[in-house]
């Protein structure tokens, strides 16, 4: 009785903790998903592109001393033209190949940016100063850490924005209807190359972005942190339904949640397994996903 | 001759081909899910390491022999693919795949909270009972059954799923019953690996079967030729050997092997044997080799 | 007597689209019955929907007097009913004489152990589905392409290929969806002899088609389509003088 009162006070703050944690993810899931939506890949590479938006933010803010912003700037002016090399190199000549070339090629460049980060920076945890005042904000019960805030309205800004970029740009239109059909599109005149790299720069933005944020929230960042986290955030983006950008918001927030509240409870040594296990799930119910459209069987 | 057994004597080697013919055993289970049945898995070490715990801990508590230990791992990791695979091969693709990397992960996770395992600090003592006599047996034994199966009504079943799983449907083949049969016999493979190599490497950690056991196990199935049996030996000996032959490189061991994935996929994406039929090559040359025969004689049967 | 096939007020809803509304239709042992209508009437989806891959919304579908209303395909396939696919859906990496064998699946019954104990009865049985295959190939004259890949074999001989497929599971009835599509008029000329022959070996065939006067020449029974609903039944010449049938016809060229 005792620890179901403790944990109904400790809710507000958990949830607070959760809807941070789960902010990063979501910025790391809408690159999983847009991907996956214009290209049906799961681009494991990915996890890598937040690894090293991660790592050239400690880069900046170590060496040239900048503020966070900037930092998260350079990560993203990083990251961007790396997601488009990718592509270039990697998957662009495997399009219309099997279905499975593409995600081992994916896997060969996750390995590869893994392999060379750990020879560049070595292969233990960094530290990653703190650059934000460990200012601490209480309202009511509930405490915010000033990082917290920092990265509740990072995400938030940059989803809107990404947001209204999809929805009311000419190159977000052309994103959808390249996802919708690549035949089409081309005879709309849209040209696909280039609406596929653009989707990888934007992933790649939020991803690099991502990176910084995490290394300030945890302190720590080494060449193996895309990994799990990249796999986990896949997972976000196929609980809210692969493909859709509101979908992977929800999914990630929803995963993070859901993380803070399995630790809470006393699942802290399962906490990388409810991730996995909620995909399941979600799946075995809805193969969808929670925003995902339904699929008809075609003959 | 005395030179050969020596060669196979010296423990390093010794050690180094049975566990290539470990990973063969495994890699020939994951070849029937994806090469064959064409069902993505990117857990194949969670179901490895199944057997692997329960070969082992057969072994140390109950002293059963250690064959029916290892068929024992197999048979457990054969039933969680059965348990895994009924509701999730309703999936398809990428869906599948990413179902069958979680489980392997809970699975992981599972054995590092777990007491009987071990957890995290792993599973010492395991007794040495694998040998390079009953893998290699056992390697050729699987490779049989492969053939075997490919050419029966049941295999021609699972390549046709492979091929176009509403049309096989349409034949009157019950997919989904099939795709767990492969499920579950592809994971029994697993599961023995898994029982052999416990009682190879005599100690276990489930550090040893994460995401990255999972797809290199998938990379001796994919880049020696998806589908093919020689190819996923070529596959698993090549892979498995030469980073025995490349410790000099060793730290750019990793780079020269993630950008191999990638061109080759570039380049062939079937892999280096996937779409090379032996038996066609095999009979053709047969054939020219006939006709040559037939001309000799011919030729010389004119001269006289 | 009981039809062979017979669908009561089958209706299909696919979202807002009623793609099959209410349709009715008998199919008698021994015809040749075709399906016609323009393109997008549910031509197609009725096909599906009687071979499983679709269910009904509502309605129902009799098979020799039996309710096989949402059954699975494999089912459906192995009481007698088989089909050839409108976009050619060969298992294209496989010869033409194991696209055949798969065909014959449902007639026989060795599984894993008796793949790899190869016990005399599985062996006898593989001899079995090769006979049977052979004959379904040399039905449609392909015999001596046996052992080339399905991919390879020209576009004509695949839809050929796809009928001897079905003829391996010995069905009863037999639907062939647009089996003339893509081919020209020679070809056209064979595919009309091999559909005579399969009836004549006891078949009944229910086939989709656009091709006028195909379906004219070889059909006992025509039932026409548009927009999901039926809209006229009877024989060949029947149909081909119907006002209704003209105008869903011309009517669309009209406009």
């Amino acid at each position: 009785m005792e620890q179901i009162q403790t944990f109904i006070q400790l809710l507000p703050q958990q949830l607070v903790n959760g809807i941070t944690l789960g902010a990063t993810y979501a910025l790391i899931a809408l690159g999983y998903t847009m991907v996956y939506g214009i290209i049906q890949l799961i681009n494991f590479a990915h996890g890598e592109v937040y690894m090293i938006g991660a790592f050239i933010g400690l880069l900046m803010v170590v060496y040239f001393k900048v503020n966070f912003f900037l930092a998260i700037i350079c990560a993203i002016l990083v990251c961007v033209p790396l997601a488009i090399l990718i592509e270039r190199v990697a998957y662009r000549p495997l399009r219309g190949s099997t279905r499975l070339a593409p995600l081992i090629s994916a896997l060969g460049v996750s390995l590869f940016l893994q392999t060379l980060m750990t020879l560049i920076m070595g292969p233990n945890a960094q530290g990653f100063p703190q650059i934000v005042k460990d200012t601490i904000y209480t309202v009511g019960t509930v405490k915010f850490s000033l990082v917290q805030v920092v990265i509740l309205l990072v995400s938030s800004v940059l989803m809107v924005t990404l947001h209204m970029i999809v929805k009311f740009t000419k190159v977000g239109k052309a994103m959808r209807a390249t996802s919708e059909s690549y035949e089409t599109a081309n005879l709309m005149g849209i040209n696909i190359n280039r609406i596929i790299s653009f989707t990888f720069a934007l992933g790649a933005a939020l991803a690099g972005a991502g990176g910084v944020l995490v290394g300030m929230y945890f302190n720590s960042i080494h060449p193996m942190m895309g990994v799990i986290v990249g796999l986990k955030c896949f997972c976000a983006a196929v609980l809210g339904g692969i493909g859709s950008i509101p979908g992977a918001m929800i999914g990630g927030v929803f995963l993070g949640v859901a993380e803070v509240m399995g630790v809470a409870i006393g699942f802290g040594t399962y906490r990388d397994a409810i991730a996995f296990a909620l995909l399941i799930l979600v799946l075995l119910l809805k193969p969808t996903g929670i925003m995902g459209k339904p699929i008809q069987r075609k003959v | 001759m005395e030179s050969i057994i020596g060669f196979f004597n010296d423990p390093y080697i010794n050690q180094v081909l049975t566990l290539t013919g470990v990973y063969l055993i495994t890699a020939l289970g994951l070849h029937l899910i994806t090469g064959i049945t064409g069902q993505f898995s990117f857990g194949h070490a969670g179901f490895m390491s199944i057997g692997a715990y329960t070969a082992a801990l057969l072994s140390l508590h109950l002293e059963t022999p250690f064959i029916i230990n290892v068929l024992m791992g197999g048979l457990a990791a054969g039933l969680a693919g059965m348990l895994l695979g009924f509701p999730s091969l309703r999936l398809t693709g990428d869906y599948l795949g990413i179902t069958t990397l979680g489980f392997a992960e809970i699975v992981r996770i599972v054995f590092i909270n777990l007491d009987i395992t071990g957890g995290a600090r792993g599973l010492a003592g395991i007794p040495r009972d694998t040998n390079l006599t009953i893998v290699l047996l056992l390697a050729v034994l699987s490779i049989i059954c492969m053939y075997r199966i490919h050419d029966s009504r049941f295999g021609r079943a699972l390549t046709a799923i492979r091929e176009d799983e509403l049309a096989a449907e349409a034949m009157g083949i019950n997919t989904l019953l099939y795709k767990v049969k492969a499920f579950a016999i592809g994971t029994f493979f697993a599961g023995v690996g898994g029982g052999l190599y416990a009682h190879l490497i005599q100690y276990l950690n489930p550090a040893d079967f994460g995401v990255s056991r999972s797809f290199e196990l998938l990379n001796f199935v994919v880049l020696g030729g998806l589908g093919s049996v020689p190819g996923t030996i070529l596959g698993t000996t090549v892979l498995t050997l030469a980073p025995e032959f490349l410790r000099f490189v060793k730290e750019y061991r990793m780079l020269i092997y993630s950008a191999l994935m990638v061109t080759m996929m570039i380049f062939r994406p079937h892999g280096l044997l996937g779409g090379v039929n032996f038996r066609k090559l095999y009979l053709d040359l047969v054939h020219r080799r006939l006709a040559q025969l037939a001309k000799t004689k011919d030729v010389g049967g004119k001269q006289q | 007597m009981t039809s062979l096939l017979e669908l009561q007020n089958i209706t299909i809803q696919f979202g807002g689209l009623m793609a099959v509304d209410h349709v009715s239709l008998k199919v008698e042992k021994g015809w040749i019955s075709a399906l016609i209508g323009p393109n997008g009437a549910g031509k197609s989806t009725i096909f599906n929907m009687i071979s499983g891959l679709y269910k009904p919304t509502s309605g129902k579908v009799f098979f020799n007097g039996r309710d096989i209303t949402g059954y699975k395909a494999y089912k459906i396939t192995s009481l007698g009913i088989a089909r050839t696919f409108q976009n050619i859906r060969l298992f294209k990496n496989l010869s033409v004489l194991d696209n055949v064998r798969i065909g014959r699946h449902c007639r026989g019954s060795s599984g894993l152990i008796g793949a790899i104990a190869h016990f005399p009865w599985t062996k006898a049985e593989e001899k079995e589905i090769e006979e049977k295959a052979h004959e379904a190939l040399r039905v449609v004259n392909l015999l001596d392409k046996k052992d080339e890949l399905a991919k390879n074999l020209p576009y004509g001989e695949q839809r050929r290929l796809e009928i001897a497929r079905a003829l391996a599971a010995d069905p009863v009835l037999l639907l062939l969806d647009e089996p003339a599509a893509g081919m020209n008029l020679q070809e056209k000329q064979t595919l009309m002899q091999m559909v005579q022959n399969i009836r004549e070996m006891g078949i009944t065939i229910m086939l989709v088609e656009h091709d006028m006067s195909f379906v004219m020449n070889i059909s006992d029974h025509v039932d026409v389509l548009n927009y999901g609903q039926k809209i006229a039944a009877g024989t060949p010449s029947e149909v081909q003088h119907n006002p209704d049938v003209i105008e869903a016809y011309l009517g669309k060229e009209i406009e």
